[in-house]
């Protein structure tokens, strides 16, 4: 080893050289009582801060976090969500939603994926105002809603805007976008207030009967994307829509 | 109920977590969107490559996402803020809880490779690729991530007395 860099003696400390680079060092610093004392420093940093966090590894894991890689169980509550869904839509669930004093408000997965279903069927009517006004639609839902809104665009994914409509959702106003490919798939956009505090979340995923949903939340609000297709294939769409509103 | 290899991670997620934005219930809000994340991504690694290293390369970028909108920026020290020691003053031997202190006072960017490197103890290589940085940016931050803390400490010798948790 010729000089002695920083960077030999951070790999020094850290472990990281050879046997013959470790000698060349601890000769370098038997001389260098400067860099000697700064070494020893950051050696006893390191075992401070190991002393100080290593303990959380005994600590047991929280169930909610060790349950995240189980998801697969959730397919056998996808039964019992349908029964709920149809509940929902036969106006039962409208009665726990309403019903002053009952604090099981819907899902967001939940309430886009019944709004999927409800309206990604309609042949003649599925959207309030087509995407030929698109820019009237942004502009509408964007006022309605109180965001700046901006429909996706999906086609190099080969969904293009059918249009979109104004819903009625727990937290008030919600925009829906629609969108199909050449086969007549559909694939819905739920953007709704949510509740509390503003916050951010990664994407997660549900399976909501036949629908599936990625959803997330941005600040005050949530975005949910439902289609009747692949978890897979829906996630690239998501990955997509998700950086054309936040680009 | 443990088969899946991510499981055998959390722990050292958490410990990550908590170091990083220090609060207990915020550092399990980012271990759990971690691990949301990389389980809808699963698919996407590389078997034989270093699950560990890919799930911290996820842990940034979801703490990244979130620093930059808010939710972890009141922490966010300048840079080129200037050093104030945090040592008490009557005690010739450090506590732990000093160090946390002066960890809390680096900059994010900072704070991430020094704890890859010292407490994960990720290789400069591995650390280099879980944070989407050249290598001599890695050195860069390290080297002055540890000149802070040692001026922040007074160059005193560190002694473990309580363990903070």
């Amino acid at each position: 080893m010729k000089q002695i860099t920083d960077s030999d003696l951070h790999a020094f400390v850290d472990a990281r050289l050879s046997a013959s680079d470790r000698a060349s060092v601890e000769a370098y610093l038997a001389d260098h009582a400067e860099d000697a004392e700064r070494v020893k420093t950051w050696r006893e940093q390191a075992s401070a801060l190991r002393a100080l966090y290593d303990p959380i590894l005994e600590e047991p894991v929280p169930p909610e976090l060790a349950a995240v890689p189980h998801r697969p169980a959730w397919h056998r509550y996808a039964v019992a969500a349908s029964f709920f869904l149809v509940g929902i839509a036969t106006g039962w669930g409208a009665k726990a939603t309403f019903a002053p004093g009952v604090q099981t408000p819907l899902s967001l997965p939940r309430q886009a994926a019944i709004a999927h279903v409800v309206y990604a069927p309609e042949v003649r009517h599925p959207v309030e105002v087509p995407a030929s006004d698109e820019e009237h639609l942004v502009r509408w839902l964007s006022k309605r809603v109180g965001k700046d809104l901006k429909a996706p665009h999906l086609g190099p994914l080969g969904y293009d805007l059918v249009g979109g409509r104004l819903l009625s959702g727990p937290q008030g106003p919600v925009a829906h976008f629609m969108y199909q490919d050449a086969r007549g798939q559909r694939l819905t956009l739920y953007v709704s207030r949510t509740r509390g505090e503003p916050r951010d979340t990664a994407f997660r995923y549900s399976q909501e009967d036949r629908v599936s949903v990625f959803y997330w939340v941005d600040g005050n609000f949530g975005y949910a994307l439902s289609g009747e297709i692949g978890r897979e294939q829906l996630l690239k769409i998501a990955d997509v829509v998700y950086k054309q509103l936040n680009p | 109920m443990t088969g899946h290899p991510i499981v055998e991670h959390i722990p050292r997620l958490r410990r990550y977590a908590r170091a990083l934005v220090g609060d207990r219930y915020a550092a399990d809000d980012l271990v759990q969107d971690t691990l949301e994340r990389a389980w809808n991504k699963f698919y996407l690694w590389r078997p034989g490559s270093d699950l560990r290293a890919w799930l911290f390369a996820i842990m940034h970028n979801v703490f990244v996402n979130q620093a930059r909108r808010r939710r972890y920026e009141v922490e966010q020290p300048l840079d080129d803020m200037p050093a104030m020691a945090v040592r008490a003053t009557q005690s010739d031997q450090l506590e732990l809880h000093d160090v946390d202190r002066a960890l809390r006072t680096l900059s994010l960017e900072q704070r991430e490779v020094v704890l890859l490197v010292v407490v994960e103890q990720l290789t400069y290589g591995e650390v280099s690729r879980a944070l989407e940085i050249p290598i001599g940016t890695v050195m860069s931050r390290l080297s002055r991530a540890r000149e802070r803390l040692r001026q922040l400490l007074g160059g005193q010798s560190v002694v473990p007395l309580k363990v903070v948790k």
